[in-house]
């Protein structure tokens, strides 16, 4: 059977000596290697309920009356979007499963993009020969940002419209042209041409899917032709010759588990816990809005920025140079791109390591790589949690005017104090891993020398240079 | 997301503090055989002994801090209460806004200080000293919970969260609604305690604030057919799920399936 | 009775040849010859394996009965479990699979060469020797530049069609004109003796759509005697009443909160608030921020009152309505 299949494949395409190629690729294995898999599992689990929220979404802000089977909204002037996504949640079956693991399957994307960058952050992962694949990385990063904020605020529904109004204020922000690109993706004034809505979803459903979907083409592609980075786990694994478990029979199942894990945590996510539960936001209007009001949580860290810039406009007299929303919308996100894609070149030029790297740092190996790192994560996820000072003054009563001071200072501080932190561990655990380097070495030694029985000392060499290139 | 808990707890730590602060320092002052005393005479010793020191003796206020500090130490300072009728005791005693510690503190719904028969006594006594405003009789369940939301949201849920969670205004705390009785909301939308605007009849006609009290109490229990409601504050609890749960099973599943170091 | 016992025991001793035989077959080669390492085999993983997979398969048929079941409580619930369940065994059964039941030998080869220098070489080499029959190199480059950013140009300019881009002026308008009355949600004008101190009225340019951004605006009244409003406002505040934009002038939201003191001297000052990023702005001083990340104040919309009593324009906003933009000058409104 199996035989003819490939006979008649091949024969067609001559395709077995790269079937046979491609089923012995190896994949070294470690737990922190499958974070991308994650992210690859949730885009498809996000394609796939997509599509299926496509053939019931009326992506039309043309006003109409609800009547349906939530009843509170009986009777309420809302637009058709809003609708159709009521609709879906209440009259057809299976309807709410599928918005819901899609809403679920959107958080858990970003969510593993972050860890997995910050594995290959971390283990040095991103130097020669994989610039691009980490750059392509990056891109996606972003590029799914949008995309999901795109997702939420085609909806209509109150918090949606909030979100896009921030959104135009960032867009107006933008100096020399901010007014001119905001007109032009808006269609008008705030709150745009009713074409918008339209706009929006096409590049939810279209655009940005296909940009994500090629990025990932390239991205696996880049990683197959220089193959996987590794840790030193075992004797044989160096820069030159890689260690792992090929593609089949051995990491075939292990990497559809885990694809099948995705998607039952989205799944169960999907039917028990609510998300985005738009019937009871009601729709939205200009002139109206909510307390504690929020971004999903991936573009919580900008409005966190948001929050904690002081209250000024950059100006000359009357004339306003750079608005406001600038700062902590858009500033403050090109400068964590800026800073994660310029640092392979930052690092090149302080340690003057220029090599192809195939064998990973860990943490500890590289002291100050990861102390950058922690403290520059430091610094985003404290702006991070700032966006939810508001909640925490319902929830815990302090008082949001001083949370917001005390993270204004502490967003500077604290990093600077993880960075140095850090740093003194990192080296404490690499020195200690030296001492216990030398120790086992001076052992072996020893009973090397016992072995040959001459009465001379076993004398440790330096240890110095044990680990890395 | 290790170092989120930090915050949290400094708040949590905060936040004990902050309620050591909202019991009166000195307690409840009462008089003696309190069954005995007739109703009227009752609510004038507990409010003098309790609620003088702020509004003044027969509840005239006081307008500016008071050098001679009133019973229990505290430092007086408080509006008047002629005029205010049963309505605005009523509010404030039953949800236990009052009494406060500090005249400058935000009232908030605490542990009610008074027993059933005190309650009337002092809501009777501060309706006496001038007409009020009697005690409102809503009746949500001629209301109109879709109208009710449509009136939440443009006059409500700027502060008290769309589906009544609660909120923030800079300065204070906005409470959520869950606790909330029909009488309680009818009382605060007309009195507008402490920094809460009071909305009129012009305003908010009764029949508009019947369907805003049907939507509040159908917002205490939503529809929560998506499951685990997680609070119906969307977006962060909805973070906190994913990193909490859904990040934690699928790291949770890469380290089942994959080698970890020194494994 | 009888037959069926034989045919049992017959069938079982078929199944037990086969497996002989496949066992056979399974170590015939000698290691060296496989691809596949040999390992043992692990019967008891092969039937966590079966449960496994039965187990997927009656969730997953639990999730198609569930579907077919109208009026069922909590079906999204159930539907969310037992697919979940169902895709979760699979999952359990498929790395099971991979610990015991397959061979997960790690195996050694050479990493892909990191650069092919002769390749290179050729490539470079394919485009000179190209390019040797050209002599103005350089002129043709810069002619093929010009020729690209043109088209390039002319391609993308359609998209100045999708909206006003170049000419910015729509970001100040507002429907607001002197004499146009304040309206409710409901076209009903505001009479200026409905309008009380310590509450908030959203209110709209009457015959003007409501749902733009510079349409609603926030009444409120305050005692006049408290107010200080910057200079060339005076006459905009009848008996103390004012309005202002209702969209924040930071990022665009609704001013859905106004807070008022019951008791002025120990609580905070009236103020009108945002929502999204809690700027907070002062109506006595016409909007000026005190608090949040607004950039300059709420615009201020003059009133005046008409002979009939009701609230109507004075004239436009004292500034743009809604988030600035490079280029917004503060006191201009059209």
């Amino acid at each position: 059977m199996i035989r003819r299949a490939v006979r008649f494949l091949d024969q067609r395409s001559g395709a077995a000596p790269l079937l046979r190629k491609a089923l012995r690729y190896l994949f070294p294995d470690h737990w922190s290697f499958l974070l991308g898999e994650v992210a690859l599992y949730a885009f498809i689990v996000l394609v796939a309920t997509g599509v299926y929220l496509t053939l019931f979404f009326e992506p039309s802000l043309a006003k109409t009356t609800y009547h349906g089977t939530y009843a509170p909204l009986e009777g309420v002037s809302v637009s058709e979007a809003y609708k159709s996504v009521v609709d879906l949640s209440f009259d057809v079956k299976a309807g709410l499963l599928l918005r819901q693991t899609h809403h679920w399957a959107a958080d858990v994307f970003v969510a593993s993009i972050v860890l997995h960058v910050m594995r290959i952050f971390f283990t040095g992962a991103f130097r020669k020969p994989r610039g691009i694949t980490y750059f392509v990385g990056l891109l996606m990063l972003f590029t799914t940002l949008l995309e999901g904020y795109l997702g939420y605020s085609i909806v209509d529904d109150l918090l949606s419209g909030m979100g896009l109004a921030i959104g135009y204020g960032v867009a107006l922000s933008i100096p020399f042209v901010g007014a001119n690109l905001a007109l032009l993706i808006w269609g008008g004034p705030y709150p745009g041409a009713p074409v918008f809505e339209s706009r929006m979803y096409i590049g939810h459903v279209f655009l940005f899917p296909i940009l994500i979907g090629t990025l990932i083409a390239v991205h696996l592609a880049l990683v197959a032709s220089r193959h996987h980075t590794q840790f030193r786990m075992d004797r044989r694994a160096s820069q030159r010759t890689l260690v792992g478990v090929p593609m089949f029979p051995g990491q075939t199942p292990r990497s559809l588990g885990l694809m099948l894990a995705v998607a039952a945590v989205l799944f169960l996510l999907g039917g028990l816990i609510q998300i985005n539960p738009i019937w009871l936001w009601g729709p939205y209007e200009v002139a109206q809005g909510t307390n504690g009001a929020q971004p999903d949580w991936y573009l919580g860290w900008l409005i966190g920025a948001l929050r904690l810039v002081p209250g000024f406009d950059l100006r000359i007299g009357d004339y306003t140079l750079v608005p406001n929303p600038f700062w902590g919308g858009a500033l403050f996100p090109l400068i964590v791109l800026a800073v994660l894609a310029l640092f392979p070149w930052a690092e090149r030029r302080m340690t003057g390591d220029h090599g192809f790297h195939n064998l990973l740092d860990r943490p500890r190996d590289a002291p100050g790589r990861t102390a950058f790192g922690a403290a520059f994560m430091t610094w985003i996820l404290l702006i991070f949690v700032s966006g939810s000072a508001d909640r925490a003054t319902v929830f815990f009563g302090a008082s949001y005017v001083a949370q917001i001071w005390v993270y204004r200072v502490a967003v500077w501080v604290v990093p600077v104090v993880v960075f140095f932190v850090t740093r003194s561990i990192c080296r404490a655990l690499a020195r200690s891993d030296e001492i216990e380097e030398d120790a086992e070495q001076a052992e072996e030694e020893a009973r090397a020398a016992a072995r040959r029985s001459r009465p001379q000392a076993a004398v440790a060499t330096p240890g110095e240079g044990t680990r890395g290139p | 997301m290790r170092k989120r808990h930090l915050p949290l707890l400094v708040l949590a730590a905060l936040m004990v503090t902050g309620l050591a602060h909202a019991q009166p320092p000195a307690g409840i002052a009462r008089p003696g055989n309190e069954a005995s005393i007739p109703l009227l005479s009752l609510g004038a010793q507990l409010f003098a002994g309790n609620c003088a020191s702020c509004h003044g003796s027969d509840g005239r206020g006081i307008s500016a801090r008071d050098p001679q500090r009133g019973a229990g130490d505290i430092e007086g300072i408080g509006p008047s209460l002629r005029g205010v009728g049963a309505r605005a005791a009523d509010f404030y005693l039953r949800t236990g806004r009052m009494p406060l510690t500090r005249a400058d503190e935000e009232p908030n719904r605490e542990l009610v200080q008074f027993d059933g028969r005190e309650l009337h006594a002092l809501v009777a006594y501060v309706a006496s000293l001038a007409p009020g405003p009697p005690i409102p009789t809503p009746q949500p369940q001629i209301g109109s919970v879709p109208e009710g939301l449509e009136l939440f949201t443009t006059h409500c849920a700027g502060c008290h969260q769309v589906v009544a969670e609660g909120g923030i205004i800079t300065g204070a705390r906005v409470p959520p609604l869950d606790k909330s009785t029909p009488t309680e909301i009818a009382e605060a939308v007309r009195i507008g305690p402490y920094l809460m605007p009071a909305f009129s009849t012009k305003t908010i006609s009764d029949s508009d604030l019947n369907s805003i009290i049907a939507y509040v109490q159908s917002a205490k229990h939503p529809d929560d057919r998506g499951g685990w409601g997680i609070g119906h504050i969307g977006p962060v609890p909805e973070g906190l799920v994913t990193w909490l749960i859904a990040a934690v099973a699928v790291v949770a599943a890469c380290l089942v399936i994959g080698k970890r170091l020194g494994s | 009775m009888r037959q069926l016992r034989a045919l049992v025991i017959a069938l079982l001793g078929v199944l037990r040849l086969r497996r002989t035989a496949k066992e056979q077959q399974h170590s015939s080669k000698g290691d060296d010859e496989r691809i596949v390492a040999s390992a043992p085999p692990n019967r008891g993983s092969e039937l966590v394996v079966v449960a496994l997979l039965l187990a997927a398969a009656v969730c997953a048929v639990a999730f198609i009965v569930f579907y077919a079941i109208d009026d069922l409580p909590s079906h999204t619930q159930l539907l969310g479990l037992s697919f979940g369940l169902a895709l979760a065994f699979a999952a359990a059964a498929l790395i099971v699979t991979g610990h015991r039941l397959v061979v997960s030998e790690e195996i050694a080869e050479e990493y892909p060469e990191p650069e092919e220098p002769e390749e290179q070489e050729a490539v470079v080499e394919i485009v000179h020797e190209s390019g040797d029959r050209l002599t103005r190199k350089r002129l043709l480059g810069a002619a093929a530049g010009a020729a690209g950013t043109a088209i390039g140009l002319a391609a993308i300019t359609p998209a100045a069609s999708l909206g006003p881009g170049i000419e910015t002026k729509s970001l100040y308008d507002t429907p607001w004109r002197r004499g146009r009355r304040l309206v409710d949600d409901k076209g009903k004008a505001y009479a200026a003796t409905e309008i009380e101190q310590g509450t908030f009225y959203t209110a709209f340019p009457e015959n003007a759509k409501p749902d733009t951004i510079g349409a609603p605006v926030v009444v409120v009244r305050l005692d006049p005697a408290a107010l200080q409003l910057p200079a060339g406002r005076s006459g905009w505040a009848p008996q103390g009443i004012m309005a202002f934009s209702k969209v924040c002038t930071h990022a665009g939201c609704a001013i859905a909160l106004y807070r008022k003191p019951l008791f002025p001297p120990v609580q905070p000052r009236p103020a009108l608030l945002c929502p999204c990023h809690y700027s907070t702005f002062d109506p006595a001083k016409g909007g000026e921020v005190i608090f949040g990340p607004a950039g300059r104040p709420l615009p201020q919309l003059p009133l005046t009152v008409d002979g009939r009593g009701e609230l109507r324009a004075g004239g436009n906003f004292s500034g743009p309505v809604g988030p600035s933009w490079w280029g917004v000058r503060e006191d201009q409104a059209s």
